[in-house]
């Protein structure tokens, strides 16, 4: 009981990084301490176009409240926001639309496809369904559901935390994510 | 307010030019806030005034007619889910009543009334949705956060009985897949108690609000004649003053056994259809409220799908114990049962209007023809006659007012 | 079930044959909803009467979706019409050669179908003469075929990822 009410009582703070530290300082490498900074701040750019975004909005309400890992600010412009949260069926129509919102924004920027009908085209196998948003766009975590969950949801925000956190400062600028651009045609 | 760009201006004393107008076109979507789905708008704006406005629909078509050509009767039931998936048990019932119109068969008490309970809390789900993204594209935020709490309970209301959240596909031709448990029963009728006040709440917020009031009042307004020939229905055009509502006028599901007020406004603004859609709300829970009441003084508990085995699929226990339930699972599932020619039309009140689906069989598995009247996409098309000389601001809240879903305009 | 005053219908059928004569094909009560079927020349002018005709008073387009019907090389429009005043709803069908199918507009006589002839026209190919503006709406805007014909295929023929085969088609 009491132990609990320690629990309560004290702030928990998030983990820090491996480094070393002394006397007023801690020390650690650069990639370390700007994923910690990146991977809690991330402003998420709800692309929304059916039911998953109605999820979506449940996830942003105060039940499964989706600030507290620091998206705080949902920006809809795509030069303000980290990440690219696609929700709902995008048909053929839209890809140009995506396509284009994806190349404003500015590096480094995560994707996540959330519902089955981003991930693969869903139960719409039709012709005018995309079958999976990443004909279109590179896409970092897929979460499957339809719709899913928002502990789902928040699960995959929590799978780009540890991707964002875990990056090496010079993924985007390496030969492997300029190929990556590079097979789905944007410069 | 609407203003006719050619003979008022603002200030009479301000001489005007003889130069001609120049034009600026700006595209509203189909990435934006405050268009809640993906359809786009192009406006011809002159200054802040809208002149004219363009629009491009499509952006999520998902071809459901098409698809319904390819699926038997019970496997459409998930497609209608996806129309207007606010208030996804709305359509599943409908669907369900049309079929059963097409086949014949009679649902007994119990399931309309527990059909009725269903399809109120959907409505309530569905207006807490809109009302309180018109709150939110007015700048109001906090109503948002609180409102949604209640529809979060809505939801775990829809899990006990189906088991989803969002897109229930809930029921089945001819009644339901299991009984309300009592845990069910439990929530409805707490939800039920605690509701109103957040209502209330939610309704303090934003009704005598000076605020919202000067930016809802007269924006938007539309008459009652256009809105009957543009082919309004629902909350829409019951905030022009027109008293229709297929729940009266053919009543479906023994609701003319319930006894509801039809709210209506007077000059088809902003703030009318925001009033229409809270009084709505508040007669949704008066009806589910009598519904119990049926619903308590009838003997029987126990019966909630028709017992007509032709069409009607078995529930589990007997089909695993029951050589002829299995038969029936087996020829239901297969297509080897007879399904009668014809085609039928059937409508229900959605909580846009009036939601149709027009079924025509050949005698097949699978619909020959399936097409759903679906209100968005009849009232949008009048969204350039409603926001012609307005400012920009006040067509993004006579947009959110009308509660365009993407879902339905598509389909 | 709409509610079924044989009057009423008794009293429809009798005025249009009175008015158009053998343009009326024919009529039956299917369920609970007259259906009548006219030929296309006079479609425009048997909804005008529809609408303005003091006893009937069709003031409210339903809906209104095509058909197509391959066996007999056709390609039809279904109008559901109801009558507030009267509380009455009725269902025509005309149909047309799937070779020319040309209609006359509705949208003079009901804005409401202004869109919904759009959505004909792109999914069945059905032309209405007289239309604002007779555009693509829901698909894209060089699609050159009408997908809802029954033999249009409903899965994207451009996608190589998914085995025909395994997936029962």
């Amino acid at each position: 009981m009491s132990e609990n009410q320690k629990q309560i009582d004290k702030p928990t703070v998030a983990e820090p990084p491996e480094g070393v530290s002394g006397q007023g300082f801690f020390a650690t490498s650069f990639e370390k301490a700007v994923g910690l900074a990146r991977k809690n701040s991330l402003w998420p750019l709800p692309f929304a176009t059916s039911c998953c975004g109605i999820e979506f909005m449940a996830t942003m309400g105060a039940h499964y409240d989706l600030a507290r890992f620091g998206s705080e600010r949902l920006s809809f412009s795509p030069r303000q926001s980290d990440l690219l949260m696609v929700m709902g069926t995008v048909a053929k129509k839209m890809g140009p639309v995506l396509r284009e919102v994806y190349i404003q924004m500015a590096e480094p920027k995560w994707v996540i496809a959330v519902g089955a009908c981003a991930s693969s085209g869903g139960i719409f196998d039709t012709y005018s369904v995309m079958q999976g948003i990443d004909r279109v766009i590179p896409v970092d975590v897929y979460v499957p559901g339809c719709p899913p969950r928002p502990e789902q949801i928040i699960d995959g925000l929590m799978k780009i935390q540890e991707l964002a956190g875990n990056e090496s400062l010079r993924r985007r600028h390496s030969q492997e994510y300029e190929d990556l651009m590079k097979k789905y045609e944007i410069e | 307010m609407a203003i006719d760009l050619d003979t008022d201006y603002w200030d009479k004393d301000v001489v005007r030019s003889e130069e001609p107008k120049e034009y600026n076109t700006l595209n509203v979507g189909p990435t934006h806030p405050a268009t809640h789905g993906v359809f786009q708008n192009v406006m011809l704006m002159d200054g802040e005034f809208i002149v004219s406005t363009e629009q491009t629909i499509g952006y999520i078509h998902r071809a459901f007619e098409k698809i319904a050509e390819r699926r038997p009767f019970y496997q459409i039931t998930p497609l209608t889910d996806r129309l207007n998936y606010c208030s996804s048990p709305i359509n599943n019932m409908g669907w369900h009543m049309t079929v059963e119109k097409l086949l014949g068969i009679e649902t007994p008490k119990r399931v309309d009334y527990l059909r009725i309970v269903i399809m109120e809390l959907a409505r309530i789900a569905d207006h807490i949705i809109c009302n309180s993204v018109i709150g939110v594209d007015s700048g109001a935020l906090t109503g948002f956060t609180y409102i949604f709490q209640d529809r979060e309970y809505i939801y775990e209301i829809y899990e006990e009985i189906c088991g989803a959240r969002l897109t229930t596909n809930m029921g089945r031709i001819g009644g339901f897949e299991r009984n309300f448990s009592d845990k069910a029963w439990t929530k409805i009728r707490h939800f039920l108690k605690t509701f109103p006040a957040h209502l209330k709440e939610f309704e303090t917020l934003l009704a005598r609000n000076r605020i919202f009031m000067d930016r809802t009042i007269n924006v938007g307004p539309f008459p009652a004649d256009r809105a009957l020939a543009y082919g309004f229905t629902g909350p829409n055009l019951r905030a022009c003053g027109v008293d229709y509502d297929v729940r009266v006028m053919n009543p479906y599901c023994s609701y003319e056994e319930f006894d509801f007020i039809v709210p209506i406004g007077q000059n088809g603004d902003t703030y009318d259809r925001f009033m229409v859609r809270q009084e709505e709300m508040k007669q949704s829970m008066h009806i589910i409220e009598q519904a119990i009441a049926k619903l308590d003084k009838m003997e029987d508990k126990e019966t909630y799908y028709a017992s007509d085995p032709r069409f009607v699929l078995p529930p589990k226990e007997k089909v695993y114990n029951n050589m002829e339930a299995l038969i029936w699972h087996f020829k239901i599932v297969m297509g080897e049962t007879d399904i009668p020619v014809g085609e039928v039309y059937h409508c229900v009140e959605a909580a846009n209007g009036e939601l149709g689906f027009y079924l025509v069989s050949d005698g097949g598995r699978t619909p020959s023809r399936l097409h759903f009247r679906r209100p968005c996409f009849i009232f949008y098309q009048a969204y350039p006659e409603m926001v012609k000389g307005n400012m920009l601001s006040d067509a993004i809240l006579t947009m959110s007012s009308m509660n365009v879903i993407a879902g339905e305009l598509d389909a | 079930m709409f509610p079924i005053i044989p009057e009423r219908n008794q009293l429809v059928v009798s005025k249009l044959i009175d008015q158009f004569g053998d343009a009326i094909e024919s009529h039956e009560l299917l369920k609970d909803m007259l259906c009548i079927t006219v030929s296309k020349e006079v479609i425009h002018e048997v909804l005008l009467f529809l609408r303005d005709e003091k006893e009937m008073q069709f003031n409210f387009l339903t809906t209104l979706c095509g058909m197509h019907y391959p066996e007999k090389e056709q390609l039809g429009v279904v109008y559901h019409l109801h009558s507030f005043v009267n509380n009455h709803r009725i269902r025509i069908k005309t149909a047309t050669d799937i070779k020319n199918p040309v209609f006359a507009t509705a949208t003079t006589i009901w804005p409401a179908a202004n869109w919904m002839e759009r959505e004909t026209y792109d999914f069945y190919g059905i032309l209405f003469e007289g239309h604002p503006n007779l555009v693509r709406i829901l698909n894209m805007d060089d699609m050159t075929d009408f997908p809802m014909r029954k033999e249009f295929p409903l899965e994207d023929q451009t996608r190589e990822d998914k085995d025909d085969s395994m997936f029962g088609r």
